[in-house]
């Protein structure tokens, strides 16, 4: 099945690569069967909400200084809508990880999400934050966020470079324009006892 | 003078051996508290750091001091605790402001005990946690310190325990830090202006600020127990990522260290390209502390503007190095690759560019009298203080105190070329402020000189496949841009070292804050820690 034509400004659609988890969202979105009423509400509020999307600011180390180039001047992620980064995770739709997460600071960052409102999203950038990174072979170092909280977008670099980040954030808008608004997906559950293992659960939603 | 003879004398109970400009004081574990303070009465002021070390039968400490009067001297005070159970050893807290962090720290590693020192709490780790883990018989199981995945408060924060100098047994009572009447209100770790993830607990009594608290270990990667077992190459990586902003300096540490134990001649077009790229990422880095200082105050578009001057930097390192924040550029014998053509057009471009915009920064925000206003006469740091903490780089020398390693031990081509060590005598806020916008200024006027005098040849010298450093210990200091980062490097012989230890500028530039906060107020705070600029993932390692 083709994907649904989601208009991103300034990039086709063929240029996306991994369409195929957003082909299983539309598969099961089709088999539902949508009134057309509620679908084409879905549809305007999902064009708001992926073009607003807030992030929070959660910065460790050193990808958060590429977040930062991120939003300054030259890369200017104001221009996609996602300018507003919000200090405080009630009044955020996504958090930034950016950078390791280490034993101490495991539920620091549990909390913060826990204290997001719905819809929340999660992205890991840099690699760090996807496996451990470098870092991996340390006694202090959590092998990946998704251990702790589900993550929606990977963006892998050391520190991923701010194009790949702004790639990263349209691969989001494209998940949140094809969501159905009123029957979200549930939250996977991350369980202190698949943490630490290999997990099944954790990953994409 | 410091000189082996004095000190021999001085100390007759102590071995003393050395080596190039490096003293080596060995004394007996009883002693310890009797030499340190007789070498402090002689004028060595400056605790530059302590290195823990697991000898196998014994835990030992080094402690790295020197005379500001003299400083090209540096003696190593060596002294190790016998008992692995139980390790103690006499406190130096009293001597010098900055011993009681590092006792912490040396603590936390290896277990050892210092009798005296008010605050025995872990400094990196969680309190909870098992187990010493640089010491060699660590059991690095992560089933006995499984990741808390769930929310927790802090209470564990709230016990100091205290140790007596006479006890018998090792906690003899719990004391808090603060009363239990106090305000005390929760800074981080999650914030914005904490610039990384530091944690204060900040006592307030209104708007003024009683005492702070700095809680670290929010981003301790544990960078030097593996680096005990990676190779001398793959270490290089790690540095880059302790002091991100001054990535490129840090790695030029730990090259200069291994390249003077292998004895080996670094071509000087190596030496040239190294010295550019640091000074470049030092106005990198500069020009983002300017920025970050300024948005917290209230500023945002200072830090548009840092950053914007910032993005020229990045496209030089993008085209010659290959990476942007994370140069990777420094190897061992000389740098990864020959410049790129563009390179020193680029950079002769850059430096009126740069001149011009500095020249903006000062109209546009220096000259404002609303952030003069708040920047004088706030958090005061005087010349004793700074050296008595070790606060190096820009904060000690707004305190005047002169201790630019660019200057007192000159190294790749920082002899060859002429520049001012910017001294500033205030101490104030302001002094700190300005005083990077002027190394700015200084870094190209170094930048200067040297683009257009790379000389011809090799770019790196050739190296063996495996490096294996001899045995010994080995001690690199090098000027990054928050101050003096060391590497200390013991090695047995094999192509891993044996104990690695990095100094971190920045851990002392967050007890200058613990210093100068009491007493303003709390919106102050930001800027008091903007002023200082450190790097957190520094700190922790």
């Amino acid at each position: 099945m083709e994907v649904k034509n989601i208009k991103i400004r300034n990039m086709k659609p063929e240029n996306f690569k991994d369409n195929e988890y957003l082909e299983q969202y539309l598969a099961e979105l089709h088999a539902g069967g949508v009134n057309i009423a509620v679908a084409k509400l879905d549809d305007l509020i999902n064009w708001g909400r992926s073009n607003s999307v807030w992030p929070l600011t959660f910065g460790t180390s050193c990808c958060a200084i590429e977040f930062m180039a991120l939003g300054a001047a030259r890369y200017d992620f104001a221009r996609f809508g996602w300018e507003v980064t919000r200090n405080s995770p009630r009044q955020a739709d996504v958090i930034f990880i950016c950078g390791t997460i280490v034993h101490k600071m495991a539920p620091v960052l549990k909390r913060l999400y826990d204290q997001m409102a719905e819809p929340k999203y999660v992205m890991a950038l840099g690699g760090c934050t996807i496996s451990g990174g470098p870092f991996r072979k340390s006694y202090h170092t959590v092998l990946g966020v998704d251990k702790i909280i589900p993550v929606d977008v990977y963006v892998p670099g050391c520190p991923p470079r701010p194009d790949a980040m702004i790639y990263g954030m349209m691969q989001l808008s494209r998940k949140i324009k094809v969501q159905n608004f009123f029957k979200l997906p549930a939250q996977p559950v991350i369980s202190a006892k698949n943490s630490g293992e290999t997990d099944e659960k954790g990953g994409d939603r | 003078m410091i000189t082996a003879e004095n000190l021999q004398s001085l100390l007759p109970f102590s071995t003393v051996e050395r080596k190039d400009s490096v003293l080596t004081l060995t004394v007996p574990a009883e002693n310890l508290q009797e030499a340190a303070t007789s070498l402090k009465n002689n004028g060595l002021d400056y605790l530059r750091d302590i290195v823990g070390i697991d000898y196998g039968e014994s835990l030992g400490i080094i402690l790295s001091l020197t005379p500001t009067k003299e400083p090209k001297t540096i003696v190593m005070l060596k002294t190790s605790a016998s008992n692995r159970e139980n390790p103690r050893l006499a406190s130096v807290e009293d001597l010098w402001l900055s011993a009681k962090l590092y006792e912490r720290e040396v603590h936390d590693f290896f277990g050892i005990v210092f009798e005296g020192n008010t605050d025995m709490r872990r400094l990196f780790l969680r309190q909870d946690w098992k187990g010493f883990p640089l010491r060699k018989d660590y059991d690095a199981n992560p089933k006995l310190n499984p990741v808390p995945t769930e929310n927790e408060n802090l209470e564990d924060l709230e016990n100091l325990p205290k140790i007596s100098v006479n006890a018998e047994e090792s906690f003899e009572k719990q004391h808090f830090v603060f009363e239990k009447e106090e305000y005390v209100v929760n800074f981080g770790p999650q914030h914005p202006a904490t610039h990384g993830v530091l944690h204060l607990r900040v006592s307030l009594e209104g708007e003024t600020i009683k005492k702070i608290d700095p809680n670290f270990g929010y981003i301790h990667r544990g960078i030097e127990k593996i680096s005990e077992i990676y190779t001398y190459p793959q270490i290089l990586h790690l540095t880059d990522r302790l002091d991100y902003l001054s990535g490129t300096i840090n790695r030029h540490a730990v090259c200069l260290a291994v390249e003077h134990g292998l004895e080996l001649e670094v071509p000087e077009r190596a030496n040239y390209i190294r010295t550019i790229i640091d000074e470049l990422t030092r106005i990198a880095s500069h020009l983002l502390g300017w920025g970050c200082m300024c948005m917290d105050m209230g500023a945002i578009t200072a830090f548009v503007y840092g950053m914007r001057d910032r993005e020229k930097i990045m496209d030089i390192f993008e085209e010659t190095c290959g990476g942007r924040l994370m140069a990777n550029h420094s190897t061992i014998g000389g740098v990864m690759s020959d410049i790129h053509p563009n390179f020193q057009r680029k950079i002769r471009e850059f430096i009126p560019y740069m001149r011009k915009m500095l020249k903006e920064h000062h109209l546009l925000f220096t000259n404002n009298p609303i952030a003069r206003g708040r920047m004088k006469g706030v958090g005061y740091l005087s010349g004793e203080d700074a050296i008595s903490l070790g606060a190096t780089g820009p904060v000690g020398r707004a305190s005047g105190w002169s201790n630019d390693t660019r200057k007192i031990e000159p190294y790749a081509a920082y002899s060859k070329v002429d520049f001012r060590e910017v001294l500033r005598e205030g101490g104030m806020t302001f002094d700190r402020y300005i005083i990077r916008l002027d190394e700015i200024e200084e870094s190209l006027k170094i930048i200067e000189q040297l683009v257009d005098n790379i000389p011809e040849g090799n770019y790196a010298a050739k190296t063996k496949a495996i490096i294996k450093l001899p045995e010994g210990e080995y001690f690199q200091r090098v000027e990054n841009a928050r101050g003096e980062f060391c590497v200390f490097i013991d090695s047995r012989g094999e192509k891993y070292p044996y104990r690695i230890h990095f100094r971190s500028p920045s851990m002392t530039l967050v007890n200058v804050l613990k210093h100068i906060t009491p007493g303003t107020k709390i919106a102050d705070l930001i800027m008091l820690g903007g002023s200082l600029d450190y790097v957190i993932p520094c700190i922790d390692r």
